[in-house]
């Protein structure tokens, strides 16, 4: 277990290792949260409230499900395709640790590494500058994180999953990037789902992307309330639980695939 | 104790192999000529503990493919494994923490982050107590003497630094194994000496096996007394390095340097000696025979010329492999 807390203290070192990035990811933030605010100001007009969302629902929902991206977004599909690729995989099966676990460890320092000094700090620019609301219940809060640690999950599999696939493709960039537009679409992070017409929401509900961002985002607007809460978190859980079917049984196939690249 | 037991041991790659021309490419497209190519072709060997055993072979002979399977990164297709008691692909996590491993092309220590960062994962990784890493390391690192360089980050080393810094990241866990993937390619002379008088001392004081693959002889030479001589994925000599010395090449290269010049006329011939002219009062004599013919020679051109200077040369092991390579080996 040490070993994997001393992988988040690494990555950690590695965040902190490249400070621009950081700074110049909270900006980028900032602006994406400030266009969709003013862009769904306009769309909202006049109207109270559309597909039973308030312009201040909305609004937060935009803020929630950017920064809560910032927590479980992360790069390891990349990170797997390049050690794939110059054949860093070799290296990693002469330790002793299972190399899927401890990729899933790196992201996870970075996403806390990217929760505590980016979302927060984010946070409060964004509090100050739109009228975004905080003063959800305790309650509200608990369910949110709880989702939150969710949909990293998920979006980790994913990303895993993804990253495997170059040990088949060889070169699976493309994939990947096809992969993080069909995240921020099919997730909710850039429309709510509830705005889908009634076919695509239908093809949705099979799919594990709104695990990702539209759960914990309405969790925390309280678009869910009551019963739909445990639904959502017990949707997410189950696509957790599903998601290991694949990873296990490409990571199989990979290994005996495994052909380490020069050398 | 036999550390290392391979039997019968066999990898074969499918590579496949591209039609010429565009039509040739559409071709391509559907089908494709495969080939099997056998890169470890049936090879056994044992390796006994403390042995410091120098893997050597051409470029593309089979080498990194054989470490690649003795550390469980590559299955083999054919063939048995058993490195410390277990089979390395089988047993995998039991088994990698009783084998150090560095390969000199690849770097295993984490680029962005100080060296001393890596170590300490890595003593995480390989659940190293603090007592044993203080006695163990704090000796590696004076060693190498690469105290002043933990707090850099490794993407900031040159690569005799990097190199020192990996070999002590293999030896964290003080392994009784260790493969050696060409450690010294691209170090200058004062690093390599560096690294071979290290790797002598961990042999004499833990009695760590080491096998080590490279293309500098002198490497071999300076540190193993057995080699392993692969070619085209088959092992064509096992033994000794002196005995490798004694049989490949047969006879002597005599150098007599005279006072003034000679003609070839002036100097004996028969059919055991072929003269070559170095410079104008230089000749080099190559003797097909013993250490009587050579005195014989000797003292047949003393007799007649004067002599300024004469030296026997001991055949370099670099000679001996390329003529192995260039004339094949025909050894009993």
């Amino acid at each position: 277990m040490s070993m994997y807390l001393e992988m988040i203290r690494v990555r950690f070192l590695m965040m902190l290792a490249y400070r621009t990035n950081y700074y110049s990811g909270i900006l980028i933030y900032s602006i994406n949260i400030g266009a969709y605010y003013f862009l769904w100001s306009a769309i909202y007009g006049g109207k109270e409230e559309i597909q039973g969302l308030s312009v201040a629902q909305m609004t937060t929902y935009v803020a929630v499900a950017w920064m809560a991206r910032a927590f479980y977004y992360n790069n390891i599909d990349r990170e797997i395709a390049a050690e794939i690729k110059d054949g860093k995989v070799a290296i990693e099966m002469i330790r002793p640790y299972s190399y899927l676990g401890m990729k899933t460890m790196q992201a996870l320092g970075e996403g806390i590494f990217r929760l505590l000094f980016f979302s927060v700090p984010g946070m409060i620019i964004v509090a100050l500058t739109f009228p975004v609301s905080f003063d959800a219940s305790l309650t509200t809060w608990m369910f949110f994180f709880v989702s939150l640690i969710f949909s990293f999950i998920v979006n980790t599999h994913i990303n895993l999953l993804t990253g495997m696939m170059t040990f088949f493709l060889f070169n699976n960039t493309g994939l990947i990037r096809a992969k993080r537009v069909v995240i921020d679409l099919f997730s909710g992070l850039l429309l709510p789902i509830s705005f889908y017409p009634d076919w695509a929401q239908g093809l949705m509900s099979y799919l594990p992307f709104q695990a990702i961002s539209y759960v914990p985002s309405m969790i925390f607007t309280e678009g869910f309330v009551g019963q739909e809460i445990y639904n959502a978190l017990l949707l997410q859980a189950f696509w957790v639980f599903i998601l290991l079917i694949p990873i296990r049984l490409t990571w199989i196939l990979a290994k005996k695939h495994l052909i380490v690249q020069g050398g | 104790m036999n550390v290392i037991e391979v039997q019968n041991l066999r990898k074969e790659f499918n590579s496949y192999s591209s039609r010429p021309g565009l039509a040739g490419a559409f071709r391509d497209l559907f089908t494709r000529n495969y080939k099997v190519h056998a890169a470890v072709d049936n090879i056994s060997l044992t390796v006994k503990q403390g042995e410091m055993v120098g893997y050597i072979g051409e470029n593309g002979a089979g080498k990194s493919t054989t470490i690649k399977m003795l550390t469980g990164i590559l299955t083999p297709t054919s063939g048995s494994i058993i490195v410390n008691g277990m089979n390395p692909h089988k047993q995998r996590e039991e088994f990698v923490r009783t084998i150090g491993v560095v390969f000199g092309q690849r770097s295993q220590l984490w680029w962005d982050i100080a060296v001393q960062e890596s170590f300490r994962l890595l003593k995480k990784v390989y659940r190293v107590s603090d007592e044993d890493y203080n006695h163990h390391m704090g000796h590696v690192i004076e060693t190498l003497e690469i105290g002043p360089l933990l707090n850099k980050p490794v993407r900031k080393l040159s690569l005799g630094q990097r190199m020192r810094c990996e070999l002590a990241a293999a030896l964290i866990h003080n392994p009784p194994l260790l493969f050696l993937d060409e450690p010294t390619i691209g170090l200058d002379v004062l690093v390599k000496l560096k690294i071979r008088k290290f790797l002598k001392e961990i042999n004499e004081q833990y009695k760590t096996t080491i096998l080590l693959t490279t293309h500098d002889l002198t490497d071999i030479e300076a540190l193993c007394e057995r080699v392993v001589l692969l070619d085209e994925g088959k092992i064509i000599y096992d033994g000794k390095l002196n005995q490798l010395q004694a049989h490949a090449v047969e006879g002597k290269q005599i150098e007599f340097e005279f006072l003034s010049e000679i003609p070839r006329t002036s100097l004996p011939g028969s059919d055991n000696i072929q003269w070559e002219q170095k410079d104008a009062t230089t000749w080099l004599g190559y003797i097909n025979g013993d250490e009587q013919m050579v005195s014989q020679l000797i003292s047949d051109v003393v007799q007649r010329n004067p002599i300024k200077n004469v030296r026997i040369n001991e055949v370099s092991t670099e000679e001996i492999v390329r003529k192995i390579y260039e004339e094949g080996l025909a050894l009993t």
